[in-house]
Order: structure tokens, then C-alpha cells, then sequence
């Protein structure tokens, strides 16, 4: 190996993934004085919290009553009781204050009538526990996201904070004593390594949509944390929960938002019926989303699919007015002409369950401290080390999110990582000198990546993995299905030796920067289908028909799941929280879940 | 007359020529502008054939398959592929625009080679990638975020009318591709001091902005020979915005602010 020149940074504070949650720890970070810096892949504005649409909720009242506890509740059994629920209550109590901050920060909400910010109705909102239907969700038109990430940037700008784009992070730097001291990065621009050395390093580094082969993900969600945490010895929790959006685009399975339904939008089969009435008689088409993915993946099973092969549903919003579409929708109509060729006011867009979220990830606490199971404690903090926003699992999500709760979720712990922070370490702190040879078995994947010549294109092996995963760890699954799964898996990530990258060169070499994001996506494959063969239950997203029914008894815990190297898979588990932080609101016991 | 030549190293050459996989069905020519800082080489159009019947509509898709099946050392950036994130802006078929957005049949009236270049007129870091460093730079000198001197109330949002929120439509969307001003002679000519279109635009959105209570200072930033008044009203820049909105109509309305508070 040749010896590698690196350049050596010191901050108090790193932060990876400059999407919603990492600009909002960075700036966060950087107004409580401590030193900062955000390495991101790409620049910030091009992260995909730009392309959430619908909304971010928070029980604000602004359109009916609304209470934060109700939003407690709702969260809870859409997550199948599987979040815990101590984290739940601080999520969507903090909802209220975040949501006014992003206002005050400059984010161009819709509007009502009198001025505050516009709510509209999503999945699973509800009132008094499920009696009443919530106008929870806030919105900037269907550019929800777009307008948030743009505004957390510009308070990054008027925050001064260091940010280091187009740098790629390759591993974490962790000391023989488990605690994290930095990051190692490659810049490239220049095809050059740098060394990040912090007090702390969080991890904000979004989901790996791309492990599958239809995704709403962006390219670039490769889940890079989680494959950094993975190396560095770490297990990732509730990987077996994969979030299918009901209506991405068929073909091109760009997201088409669920606020179209909270708009009035309706999903129809072949024979015109709004079918979602018969599975979830009142919640209808704004039931959660694992219900409403499975019965179009029933409808289409029974024939009652659209199209010349009977293969997709039909989301229909031409009975709305005009004018809404215009004022409410826009992104969206613009969204299904160019990739649909459908005009929505005169047709229906056809659509398909596509794979859109993780609910599982690196384990944090609710300060976004990231956890494991140590010595028999199943909350052991990793010290140094913080996880937030689709990256993390806190778990607010357990086995299904909610639409609206995910921009939700990298606002409120991006902000708690940095109360946390700014408690917790001291800004300037000396730092403890590092092992010599503390990069090493980073630069030597690397060294091994950029020179690797065997006879398999990054590209095949990724569309095998995208194949696998598609096919084998869908909707529904079964024993069957999955065991052949954890088997294809299983094979495609030791065909990674062989693995074939073509570009040399070091200046913005994305030959190689996609061989280390299919690294990065592999581990998290292997995890999500192993995790998934062994959960002998159904719970939220992960659907077993030969298990229908949710099993409390056995499996109301989190699964934890560790893959080595050699892509050895070991399962452990972590309890779920059944307490809350206060007693303002009691602990939701879990009970049959029905929309 | 003077005559100009272009220095030896920036004459683009001809380049390598990728030929259709035999059986293919519905071939189309990509032409790709190639250069790579490292192996001291003069820029190159590269040819490839590229089977459509195996292929996605969008341009991106084609560019998507030639990296994974032909060439892995083809290098551009992408992230979304739905035309919100703004990274795989270049120059197709002459037009700068979103790779992402734009379909192949599109380009050409359906026919013919279809030309890729970098965004114009700027510095490029490898083939289809541009240093942006300077436009980002030109975004953060408007400090482009809410500037207020009245606290905001404590508990509960700033109000805005509708009326007043449907301003800032046309303006914040914005995905800061670009592409509006790499299209701009003007911007080609004076980008180190003209804003361009894109920063004008992000401008007026924050003039507009009935929260904002800078309107003064921020017309005081843009009273400058360069940053705003080299707008020529050329309005390439309406013309190629992806997203369909209008810079050049923001940039008039900032001139007439300009104008109405000298009277």
C-alpha cells in the first residue's frame, strides 16, 4: 500500500450528511460555540430532504383542534408499537416549538385564511385517538422539503458555519476504547484524504433506498452511516422495517406526495372503485401506508390492477378543483406530466408501492446518542458518537412512519444533538492524541477499492443486490421467499471481491465513490433481509403471510443485527420503551391496530 | 482583422467512438464533452451509441447506462432524478437544462446525435462537472435568509396573508441549478462581478417577502455598476429555466424598486 498523505482538521464537533438533520445539528452546533464543520457529499440544497413534498407535522390547531398527545397516540400505532415511546413523546411535544422555529427562520409556509401556517390531513392523523381526522400536516405548497432544506442552509450561511462539500466520508476513526474521534474523508474535487478529529461525530446521513431496485431515493441515498457504522463494528436496528410508498410513479417511481390524497385524492382499481374503503372502512385512502401499499398490492394480486398488464393503481384527483391543484399540488402535477406524461386535472396518475423509507438504523437515544447493547445494557451510549434523521433510529418510526413525521424527526433531534452537545462537550477541548495507526484499516479499503481489478463492474453487482432485494424482501414476504433472499444476498455481497472499479484517477473519481456507496449499501442489505427472515411475526411494513399476525408475546422488541466484513450476520434485541419522559401523557399499551 | 486562436490545449478533439451492442433496436448517438485534469489531455467529444429500446426516456437514464454498461469512467453529477435537487444540470442539445427532466425524444425533434456538454463558461473540474464554488459564493454574499429587527412573537408563527405568501411564488422555488446563468452572455462575460440571474432572483425573493424587514439594505447591495445593472435583458434566462420561472422578470422588478425609491 502506498503511504497516503492525509490533511488533519480539528473541530470540537463533525457533522456527516449536510440533508434536513445535519444542517440543522451544524448550525445548531455552531450558534452553541462549538467549533463545527459538516462534511456532506454533495452540496447541501442537493440533499434529499429537497424532494419531501407533503409536509411536516405538528399538532399546532392552526385548522381544528389539535393536541400534541393525540399526535402522540397516532405515532404510536402507526408505528405498530414498536417506537419507543419516551423519544415519541419528546418528538411530538418538541413538534410545536420546531415547527414556529423553522416559521421564524424563514421557511414560506402555505397559508390560511387568517394568516397562519396551512395544516392538511395525512395518513394515521387523527383526533382524540382515532375518532377524528387531524389537520396536522404543514405545508409549503408540495415542496415542503424543498422549501426546508433551503432555509436550513441559508441559517447555516447566516450561522457562518465551516461546511466541506463534495468531501466523501470513508470510515469512522474509533479508538481501542469504543469511543469515535473522527471521520476520514476523501475531497473529490481533489482526490485528497483528510482527517476529521472531533469531540464528537454525528452521523446524518439519510436512508439506503438504493438498496432496491424501484426506490423514490435519490442516487445517492446509499446509507453511508449505517455501512461506516457497520465497519466500525456496530449493529443497526429494526433493518427489517422497509417503508413502500403507496404511490410512486409507475416506471419511474418518482413520489408522488400522500397529501394529493390528503388533498381529496382517491386511489381507484381497474374497475373505477375507491377499494381502500373495504380495508380501512375510516381512514379510507389515509390510512397509514403499510395498510395502503398492501391492499393495492392485493388489489393488483387479484386482477383488479390498471394498465395493459394489470400491474399498477390509478390515483385519481381530476374530480378536484383546478384552482387547488394550482395553489396546493403544483410540484406534483408538473411531477406526472414530465415523468407520466398525464395531465391530473383530466387523468388519473398511475402509481405503484415503491420503496421510499427505513424505519431501521443506527440506534440512538432520544439526545441522538448513538446506543448498543453492552455488558447486558441494551442503552449503552457509544461515546462520541451521535445518529439523527433517517440514518438514526431512535425509534419514533418502530415498524411503519407516518407520512409528515420524517421532516419532523431531523428537525427536532437535529436539534436535540446539539442541546446535547453544547451540555456535554466542552468547546476547544484538547484532544486525546490518536493511535498511529489509527486511519489504517480505513486507507487500506480504500487503498484496496481504488485498485481493484476483478472481473465484476460495480454496476452488476449493484443491480444484482437492487434485483435480490426487489424481489425477495418486498411488501409481502414469506419463509420461502426470504430464505431464498438471505441466500442471493448472501452470495452478491461475497461477489463484492470480485469487484471491478475502472477509473484511476483521483479527481472526482465516482467509479469509486459509487464502489464504496455499494459497500456502504450491501451491509445494509444483507442486514435488512436477514432481519427480516427472522422476525417470525407481522408488525407495520413487514408483512410475513406466513406469519399474518402481530405477535407481541415474542417479538415486541427491536431487533439488532451485526454484519462483519466476511458479511457474518449475528441478531440480538433491545427492548422497546414502554415509559414516557413526563406524565403528561400515559404509555399507549399495544392493541389491535385497525384504520 | 485580429485573429484569435484558442490556446493548443483547449481545442477540443475528436474521441473515442463506442459502437451499439450488436442486435441493438433503436440506437441513438450521445455526443460527450471529455476531459480529465489528470492525464494531461486535451478536452474530447465521445461517441456512444446508445440501444434505446433498453433504456430509460430521460437523458440522465441514457448517460446512467453508459456509465454502468460502456464507459464506468464517465464522470457527472446526479442526485434526485426528478428535477428538485438540481445536480445534473448541463448543456444538451445546446439548451442548458436538467438531464434528469428532459427526454430523449425531446432533443432533436427525436432524431439525430445528441450533444452533452458542461454547463458553459465554467471552470470545468472533470467531463460533465463544474466548479460551482464561485455561484455559491455569489448565493451566500446576498445573505439570503430572513433579516428581521422585530422579535418574533414567542409562541406562535409570524402571520402572513395569503396575498402576501403568493408573492413569494415563482421565487422559491428555486433549485440553484444554474442553468439560467450559464445561459446569460452577460454572466459569461462579467460572472465575477455580475450576480447573474439565479443570485438575482434568490434576491427578490427575500425583497419580496413580507417577514423580511431589509428590503432597504438589500436594494443598497445590489446598487452597483455590475451586481445587478449588467442584466441586459437578453432573457436567456427565462427561457432555459427547468423549473419554468422567470429571473428576468425579477431582475426588472428589482430595477424598478431601484427606480421608485430615487423618486
Amino acid at each position: 500500500m502506498p503511504a497516503y498523505q492525509i490533511q488533519e482538521h480539528t473541530f470540537d464537533m463533525i457533522v456527516v450528511g449536510a440533508g434536513g438533520a445535519g444542517l440543522r445539528a451544524t448550525f445548531g452546533l455552531a450558534q452553541k460555540g462549538l467549533q463545527t464543520a459538516c462534511i456532506s457529499k454533495v452540496f447541501p440544497t442537493r440533499s434529499h430532504t429537497v424532494a419531501a413534498q407533503g409536509g411536516i407535522s405538528a399538532a399546532l390547531g392552526n385548522m381544528g383542534e389539535d393536541d400534541w398527545r393525540f399526535h402522540f397516540y397516532d405515532t404510536i400505532k402507526g408505528s405498530d408499537w414498536l417506537g419507543d415511546q419516551d423519544a415519541i413523546e419528546y418528538m411530538c411535544r418538541e413538534a410545536i416549538p420546531a415547527i414556529i422555529e423553522l416559521e421564524h427562520q424563514g421557511v414560506p409556509f402555505s397559508r390560511t385564511e387568517d394568516g397562519k401556517i396551512y395544516q392538511r390531513p395525512f395518513g394515521g392523523m387523527t383526533t382524540h385517538y382515532g375518532k377524528g381526522t387531524a389537520q396536522r400536516t404543514c405545508a409549503a405548497a408540495d415542496r415542503t422539503g424543498h422549501a426546508i432544506l433551503h432555509t436550513l442552509y441559508q441559517q447555516s450561511l447566516a450561522h457562518d458555519a465551516r461546511f466541506f462539500i463534495e468531501y466523501f466520508a470513508l470510515d469512522l476513526i474509533m479508538d481501542a476504547d469504543g469511543v469515535c474521534r473522527g471521520v476520514l474523508a476523501l475531497d473529490m474535487a481533489e482526490g485528497t484524504l483528510h482527517l476529521f478529529r472531533a469531540q464528537g461525530v454525528v452521523l446524518a446521513t439519510g436512508g439506503y433506498g438504493r438498496a432496491y431496485f424501484s426506490a423514490t431515493s435519490a442516487h445517492t441515498c446509499t446509507g453511508d452511516g449505517g455501512g461506516m457504522a457497520l465497519r466500525a463494528g456496530l449493529g443497526l436496528q429494526d433493518m427489517e422495517f422497509v417503508q413502500f410508498h403507496p404511490t410512486g410513479i409507475y416506471g419511474a417511481g418518482c413520489l408522488i406526495t400522500e397529501g394529493v390524497r390528503g388533498e381529496g385524492g382517491i386511489l381507484r382499481n381497474s374497475s373505477g372503485e375507491r377499494f381502500m374503503e373495504r380495508y380501512a372502512p375510516n381512514a379510507k385512502d389515509l390510512a397509514s401506508r403499510d395498510v395502503v401499499s398492501r391492499s393495492m398490492t392485493i388489489e393488483i394480486r387479484e386482477g383488479r390492477g390498471v394498465g395493459e398488464l394489470k400491474d399498477h393503481i390509478h390515483l385519481d384527483l381530476t374530480h378536484l378543483d383546478p384552482k387547488d391543484i394550482h395553489e396546493k399540488l403544483p410540484g406534483i402535477a408538473e411531477s406526472a406530466r414530465i415523468f407520466a406524461g398525464v395531465d391530473v386535472e383530466k387523468q388519473p396518475i398511475p402509481v405503484l408501492p415503491t420503496v421510499h423509507y427505513n424505519m431501521g438504523g443506527i440506534p440512538t437515544n432520544y439526545h441522538g446518542e448513538v446506543v448498543q447493547l453492552y455488558n447486558g445494557n441494551p442503552d449503552a451510549v457509544v461515546p462520541g458518537l451521535y445518529s439523527i434523521g433517517e440514518a438514526a433510529c431512535v425509534s419514533v418510526h418502530g415498524a411503519n412512519r407516518l407520512g409528515s413525521n420524517s421532516l419532523l424527526d431531523l428537525v427536532v433531534f437535529g436539534r436535540a444533538v446539539a442541546e446535547r452537545c453544547a451540555a456535554t462537550i466542552k468547546p476547544g477541548a484538547t484532544h486525546k492524541p490518536l493511535a498511529g495507526d489509527a486511519c489504517d484499516k480505513a486507507l487500506a479499503n480504500l487503498d484496496a477499492l481504488r485498485n481493484a481489478h476483478g472481473g465484476t463492474p460495480t454496476s452488476v453487482i449493484r443491480n444484482n443486490m437492487q434485483r435480490a432485494m426487489q424481489n425477495d424482501a418486498a411488501v409481502f414476504r414469506t419463509g420461502e421467499t426470504l430464505a431464498a433472499g438471505v441466500k442471493s444476498v448472501r452470495d452478491i455481497h461475497a461477489s463484492f471481491a470480485d469487484v471491478k472499479v475502472s477509473d484511476r484517477s483521483l479527481v472526482w473519481n465516482s467509479d469509486l465513490v459509487e464502489t464504496m456507496e455499494l459497500q456502504n449499501l450491501l451491509g445494509q442489505a444483507l442486514a435488512t433481509i436477514v432481519s427480516a427472515e427472522n422476525r417470525t411475526e407481522s408488525r407495520g411494513a413487514h408483512a410475513r403471510e406466513d406469519y399474518p399476525d402481530r405477535d407481541d408475546a415474542n417479538w415486541h422488541k427491536h431487533s439488532v443485527c451485526w454484519v462483519d466484513e466476511a458479511g457474518n450476520t449475528r441478531i440480538d434485541y433491545r427492548p422497546v420503551h414502554m415509559y414516557t419522559l413526563s406524565s403528561d401523557v400515559d404509555v399507549v399499551p399495544p392493541k389491535p391496530r385497525v384504520y | 482583422m485580429a485573429e484569435f486562436t484558442l490556446p493548443k490545449n483547449s481545442q477540443i478533439q475528436k474521441g473515442q467512438h463506442f459502437p451499439a451492442v450488436t442486435g441493438a433496436k433503436a440506437v441513438r448517438t450521445f455526443k460527450v464533452y471529455r476531459w480529465n485534469p489528470e492525464d494531461g489531455m486535451n478536452p474530447r467529444v465521445d461517441t456512444y451509441d446508445v440501444d434505446l429500446a433498453a433504456c430509460g426516456p430521460m437523458v440522465l437514464d441514457a448517460l446512467i447506462k453508459i456509465k454502468n454498461e460502456i464507459d464506468p469512467t464517465l464522470t457527472f453529477r446526479r442526485s434526485c432524478r426528478e428535477g428538485i435537487c438540481g445536480s445534473c444540470a448541463m448543456n444538451i442539445d445546446g439548451v442548458n437544462t436538467l438531464a434528469c427532466t428532459l427526454a430523449i425524444e425531446d432533443c432533436g425533434k427525436g432524431k439525430g446525435e445528441v450533444p452533452v456538454y458542461p454547463l458553459p463558461h465554467m471552470p470545468v473540474i472533470k467531463d460533465l462537472v463544474p466548479d460551482m464554488t464561485h455561484f455559491y459564493a455569489q448565493y451566500a454574499s446576498i445573505k439570503p435568509w430572513l433579516r428581521t429587527q422585530t422579535p418574533a412573537p414567542p409562541d406562535r408563527e409570524r402571520l402572513q396573508s395569503k396575498e402576501d405568501r403568493a408573492k413569494l411564488d415563482g421565487l422559491y422555488e428555486c433549485i440553484l441549478c444554474a442553468c439560467c446563468s450559464t445561459s446569460c452572455p452577460s454572466y459569461w462575460w462579467n460572472g465575477e462581478r455580475y450576480l447573474g440571474p439565479a443570485v438575482l432572483l434568490q434576491a427578490h425573493r427575500w425583497i419580496m417577502d413580507s417577514r423580511d424587514e431589509d428590503t432597504g439594505a438589500r436594494l443598497d447591495e445590489l446598487e452597483d455598476p455590475f451586481k445587478l445593472y449588467r442584466c441586459h435583458t437578453i432573457m436567456n434566462c427565462t427561457r432555459t429555466c427547468p423549473k419554468g420561472l422567470n429571473p428576468a422578470k425579477a431582475i426588472a422588478e428589482i430595477k424598478q424598486l431601484m427606480l421608485a425609491r430615487r423618486t
